[in-house]
């Protein structure tokens, strides 16, 4: 019994060390601004988790084109290509 | 060889879950991190390592109680914030179950994977974070420390006391007086800062003292960080308040005549407030993590390693700054999410992967209005190094009210981040 319960918390752990952290770290930086998983923690902040993933990706195209107004995301949108738009969606879309 | 040391690892595995009660916690002792350090990154570190790993035990080691934020800092000494709003204690760390000791560390012995605490012995670790802030070269500006013990010049550039008795000074003043602010040459803590607190004083002796003036002795040729901006803004708002002068690097003070030495006049002044030159705290050099002029610390932008003393990371400040990368709060939370997720992967034995990270750094040029610069960097593998991202970042198109709002924002937010 413990040894079956080891193996399931191992491969638990190391599960989730393999499946997404390359997601996860592309995500962390925009806490210093969206908070921590994107959970706002003012009021005047755009939370990102649980941002349905099509509207990440409109909202991060937009102002990468200059297309929606922005103060700040028009100038940080530009350093992420389609791919990373992409996977910071489905990062921050399953966040809670 | 290697199989051997595998089944006694798998042994000691099976020992550690036996003595242990229950289930996952059994693989509590996996590593232990020590983190040295409380502020934007040794902080960040400590909760990101246990938000992204809990089988990881994390010890922070902090000599004050509580954080006290520098960005912000200069809205107190203007009289627009208090001491309570930029203070965060170490609880919401605590709930992340990071042991906190509230201790100095003295040494490192890299050899024997030790950290030596000046009350509390000796902590082992399996990876070490090292993030000391600045320390100040204060030999480097003659009489600066007899000056600052009899309270005749203040530096205030880490927040706290010196904060409250800056603070103090400027309410003292008589109207009429005359504030100095001396500005190192760069590189130093906050590019932006010291133009930030001329500008706030500037604005506080706008309403409360306005035949006094701020004079701004800068060893830079010119103003280091959003240049256009607060030139702009002191053109508009403070003309016969603000006087800029470029090429003015301090080289003594003398407390008895309230004078700052130039190196070609002297400057008197009623408030003294020299910036002295700095570098990594005083950690790096007792650890021996110093590679670069004496001042700072380079690092494997990858996994913020130090480049000299294996097994230990170095965070913030205290770095030799990549290309184009400020020592900013923004930067040194995300150092400690470079660092927190290269242990994770060199704890597991996989290599580091580099991160991509942002830095947003707000700056207030009155008590209601504010600026701002970003920036992206990512790993360049051809130079080895963190570069900012070609097309991306920029500062803000003008000063603001809503940018003061989001300056408020950006400050709750990242102090949430690193300690909530």
């Amino acid at each position: 019994m413990r040894l079956a319960l080891l193996a399931a918390c191992a491969a638990a752990s190391f599960g989730v060390a393999a499946q997404d952290n390359a997601s996860r770290n592309l995500a962390a930086p925009c806490a210093i601004c969206h908070g921590t998983g994107g959970r706002a923690v003012t009021k005047d902040v755009n939370p990102l988790a649980g941002l349905p993933k099509d509207q990440f990706i409109a909202r991060m195209t937009a102002f990468r084109n200059g297309t929606r107004p922005a103060t700040v995301m028009h100038q940080i949108a530009k350093g992420y290509t389609d791919q990373q738009i992409e996977q910071l969606a489905a990062h921050f879309a399953a966040q809670r | 060889m290697n199989a051997f040391k595998r089944r006694d690892f798998l042994k000691l595995t099976g020992a550690a879950a036996a003595l242990s009660a229950a289930g996952c916690a059994s693989l509590g002792t996996k590593a232990r991190v020590v983190v040295v350090g409380g502020g934007f990154g040794g902080a960040t570190a400590a909760k990101y390592l246990r938000l992204w790993d809990p089988a990881i035990e994390v010890v922070l080691v902090e000599r004050q109680e509580s954080f006290v934020s520098c960005p912000i800092s200069n809205l107190v000494l203007g009289g627009y914030s208090s001491m309570r709003d930029i203070e965060v204690g170490y609880d919401g760390l605590r709930a992340h179950g990071v042991r906190v000791v509230r201790d100095e560390a003295v040494a490192v012995d890299a050899g024997k994977k030790l950290l030596r605490l000046a009350r509390g012995g000796d902590l082992s670790y399996d990876r070490l974070i090292v993030s000391p802030g600045i320390d100040f070269n204060f030999g480097e500006i003659q009489g600066y420390e007899a000056a600052m013990g009899a309270g005749r010049v203040l530096h205030a550039w880490k927040a706290g006391e010196q904060t409250v008795a800056l603070r103090r000074q400027l309410q003292d003043m008589r109207d009429g007086g005359v504030y100095i602010l001396s500005i190192p040459a760069a590189p130093y803590r906050c590019p932006p800062g010291p133009y930030e607190r001329a500008s706030v004083i500037a604005a506080y002796f706008k309403q409360s003292k306005p035949r006094s003036k701020v004079l701004v002795l800068d060893a830079n040729p010119d103003v280091t960080s959003k240049g256009g901006l607060f030139k702009a803004a002191w053109k508009d708002l403070y003309p016969g308040i603000l006087e800029y002068r470029g090429n003015a690097k301090a080289i003594g003070v003398e407390a008895a005549t309230a004078t700052v030495k130039l190196e070609v006049e002297d400057v008197k002044g009623d408030v003294l407030n020299v910036l002295p030159p700095q570098r990594a705290g005083d950690l790096a050099v007792k650890a021996g993590l110093i590679t670069h002029n004496n001042r700072w610390c380079d690092v494997d932008w990858r996994s913020m390693e130090s480049k000299k003393v294996p097994g230990v990371h170095v965070l913030g400040d205290a770095t030799l700054s990549a290309p184009g990368m400020p020592k900013s709060g923004s930067m040194a939370n995300n150092h400690a999410k470079i660092a927190a997720a290269a242990i994770i992967e060199q704890l597991s034995g996989r290599q580091p992967q580099p991160l991509q990270i942002i830095n947003t750094c707000y700056s207030f040029v009155s008590e209601k209005e504010a600026i701002r610069v970003s920036s992206v960097h990512q790993w360049d593998a051809a130079q080895g190094t963190l570069v900012a991202i070609k097309g991306s970042g920029g500062v803000s198109a003008a000063r603001s009210e809503p940018e003061a709002v989001y300056a408020w924002n950006w400050a709750k937010t990242i102090w949430a981040d690193s300690l909530g």
